[in-house]
């Protein structure tokens, strides 16, 4: 073979790879709404294209999902909403969604609101602006909570600690008996915000929280360091290393049985989990601090999606967001992925398992419900200021006051910028 | 094509005659002048669009407030400011890259150097050595980050579970540690990378240097310091200007192993992170930028300064 078959065959070769992929770039006509999806874990990705065919097969229209990788969707989003971004994208609810409702960035639809049945009103403050318009179409959430396995409880006769002694207590219990008390891993930056967002709505109630998050109340305040001190007493019974460590490990260790709990999201340790061994994965809420709040307030991240203001195809995307509204689009989509919970009052949960059926409970039963640290506040100020601050805490818990000072200082700047 | 070129070659020479027979010596006709305007011209537009202009509209944005959507508001020196005094992560991200800078060049460079004179000594097997150490090389920063996971892990990586031991050092999460290790596997990378070039260097070095030095009774030590260092200044030079090049851009290693955070903090992560991300800090992040800017141009400048005097000496 000569040197100069050989370039030809590449040439041909690398033209038939590119062919059908610019053949297929030319094919976007007006047919059929585009939509941007962030879901590309596999049991996700299928589930989501299992409702998309329900609906394509319903309205005789197509759906072209397109999807990235989840966290370089939420990396880009600014630039993809300012270039061309597709008809309907997933998205979150809560703050990290007005941000960019503010921006003049997404469709108004609450006129489609005023159709839609089956929303509880603490999702349908989520899914507003703040100018008090909505724009986004809940579809499903997941509850954080402390999980377990019910074998090892049984098995040492541990019981469920309702308050915060009786939760130091049992961490106390398990180390003793040679447990690591909470399996904990926070190398992504995003999962120790969990435990945050209890400690503070257990410790100063859900408006104070929420206050925080939305700049209004000073991070160097008695309250945030309260939060932080009441961390410190529990890291030693932390798993150590966190920041060297995934979510995904310190879930393993949960089911390998070297650890006792871990604060996480419902989706999050099931994964990690044998199929044979996920009936025994449990979870109980996050123990009560001050009375006053109890345990009210639940955090349970809404996902969903927004219409761009860019859209091409607009009524497509409206008669398609009407239809991802309904119960039966929530129902194809959670028989594939049981990790989440429908929000649709009227979707189906005769099929759930023991732990969907309790998270419903456990959300049915919040009296308010915050969506997660990086959802609720800005995400500049979250994923510039926040994911350090917190990994440099879990690195040197001792000196609370420079570090709250530091965050306060930040966030007067962020918050200042507008 | 071949009558064409004759006809110009023809052309020229008496072109040049005719006119040089008129106004005494001029270099360059019209024609010259066009094309020389037309070839050095293109090459100095996309400099100024794809190098200069995108340079100083960062130089301009670090003064203003921008988010990415809304309006540019004029900021003066408050990103400065808030970088220099209130920023946690800049100053950890200034000393990790000179800490790179120092550790590229004290240990990589000269270690590099010294495995290229044993493998042009011909020790044995050296032709499977130079591959080994050569390999890394091909393998992108953000691969030998992934490969440094593998090993370095605290729960599942290799090295852990060769050592034991109850207590596990936690060898990348560590924020003490960390940037060590990340420094030793981007050592690992870029000695071999140095060892290729000097090798290259070796081979052109004339044999009758080393004679004329050993005639003359030189040790070994003085042949090579004094004879062999100086004829390889070029490479020298090379080897220097790819080691400040590599410890600035640093990123893709430390974005696979932790996204650069917690100990692992650099000027370019922290501009990726403002500026790329969700963030959406665009005047904040060019300011990182631009000292990120100024950095590298003490260095190039330095660098030109004594390369030009070095060409008047000689």
């Amino acid at each position: 073979m000569s040197r100069r078959t050989l370039l030809r065959g590449a040439a041909l070769g690398a033209g038939a790879v590119a062919l059908p992929s610019l053949l297929a770039a030319c094919d976007s006509g007006p047919s059929g709404v585009s939509l941007g999806s962030n879901a590309s874990d596999a049991v996700p990705k299928k589930a989501f294209a299992a409702a998309f065919a329900a609906y394509e097969k319903k309205s005789k229209k197509t759906v072209k999902v397109n999807t990235v990788n989840h966290e370089n969707f939420q990396e880009n989003i600014n630039r993809y909403l300012q270039g061309t971004p597709d008809d309907v994208f997933m998205w979150f609810a809560g703050n990290r969604m007005q941000y960019f409702a503010q921006k003049g960035l997404l469709a108004d639809i609450s006129d489609l609101w005023q159709h839609f049945g089956g929303f509880s009103d603490a999702l349908k403050k989520q899914s507003t602006g703040a100018d008090g318009k909505q724009y986004f179409v809940p579809y499903y959430y997941y509850p954080w909570a402390v999980f377990h396995r019910k074998s090892v409880f049984q098995e040492k006769g541990y019981e469920i600690p309702k308050t915060f002694d009786e939760y130091r207590a049992l961490a106390k219990r398990m180390q003793r008996d040679g447990l690591v008390p909470f399996a904990f891993g926070d190398k992504d930056g995003w999962p120790a915000m969990g435990t945050f967002d209890y400690l503070d709505m257990r410790a100063n109630g859900y408006d104070f929280h929420i206050a925080l998050l939305s700049g209004r109340k000073s991070w160097n305040s008695p309250q945030v360091k309260q939060v932080f001190d009441l961390w410190r007493g529990l890291l030693p019974y932390h798993q150590k290393g966190a920041n060297g460590r995934t979510w995904q490990e310190a879930a393993q260790s949960l089911a390998q049985k070297k650890a006792g709990m871990t604060v996480l999201g419902l989706p999050h340790p099931g994964q990690q989990f044998a199929a044979a061994d996920r009936d025994d994965l449990d979870f109980f809420p996050f123990p009560e601090i001050d009375p006053a709040f109890g345990r009210d307030a639940v955090e349970a991240p809404v996902d969903g999606f927004l219409m761009s203001k860019k859209a091409r195809d607009k009524s497509g995307a409206r008669e398609l967001l009407t239809y991802l509204a309904t119960p039966a689009a929530e129902d194809i989509y959670l028989a594939s992925d049981p990790n989440n919970i429908a929000v649709n009052s009227g979707a189906d949960t005769s099929a759930y398992t023991p732990l969907q059926k309790k998270a419903v409970q456990l959300v049915s039963g919040a009296r308010q419900i915050s969506q997660f640290m990086d959802r609720d506040t800005r995400p500049d100020f979250a994923s510039t200021v926040l994911i350090q601050a917190i990994q440099q805490f879990l690195n040197r818990p001792d000196d609370i006051d420079g570090l709250v000072n530091d965050i306060e200082r930040q966030k007067k700047q962020i918050f200042a910028a507008g | 094509m071949t009558a064409a070129r004759d006809g110009e070659r023809k052309a020229v020479p008496n072109t040049r005659a005719r006119r040089a027979g008129r106004r005494g010596p001029r270099r360059h006709t019209r024609r010259d002048l066009a094309v020389l305007g037309v070839l050095l011209g293109i090459p100095i537009l996309l400099d100024l669009a794809l190098i200069w202009g995108p340079t100083l509209a960062s130089v301009g944005l670090s003064f203003t407030t921008w988010d990415g959507v809304g309006d540019i508001t004029w900021a003066g020196f408050k990103n400065y400011d808030n970088l220099f005094t209130t920023y946690p992560q800049f100053w950890p991200a200034v000393r990790h890259n000179l800490l790179w800078l120092v550790f590229l060049g004290v240990f990589a460079a000269p270690f590099g150097l010294l495995l290229a004179v044993l493998i042009d000594r011909g020790v044995r097997f050296s032709r499977f050595y130079q591959s080994t150490l050569y390999m890394p090389v091909v393998l992108s920063l953000a691969v030998v980050g992934f490969i440094a996971q593998l090993i370095l892990s605290r729960d599942q990586g290799a090295l852990n579970a060769v050592i034991g031991g109850r207590n596990p050092t936690d060898w990348l999460g560590d924020p003490g540690l960390n940037i060590w290790m990340v420094l030793l596997a981007a050592c690992w990378r870029h000695t071999g990378y140095v060892m290729v070039l000097y090798l290259a260097g070796l081979k052109s070095v004339d044999p009758t240097l080393k004679e004329a030095a050993a005639i003359d009774g030189a040790t070994e030590r003085q042949t090579f310091f004094r004879v062999v260092l100086p004829t390889l200044r070029p490479v020298n030079v090379i080897v220097g200007v790819i080691t400040v090049i590599e410890s600035l851009r640093a990123f893709d290693i430390v974005y696979a192993v932790n996204k650069g955070r917690n100990g692992l903090e650099l000027l370019s992560v922290l501009v990726t992170d403002n500026i790329i991300g969700e963030a959406g800090r665009i005047g904040f992040g060019s300011a990182i930028a631009v000292v990120l800017l100024l950095v590298s141009m003490g260095f190039i400048v330095t660098y030109l300064v004594q390369e030009l005097r070095g060409e008047e000496r000689r």
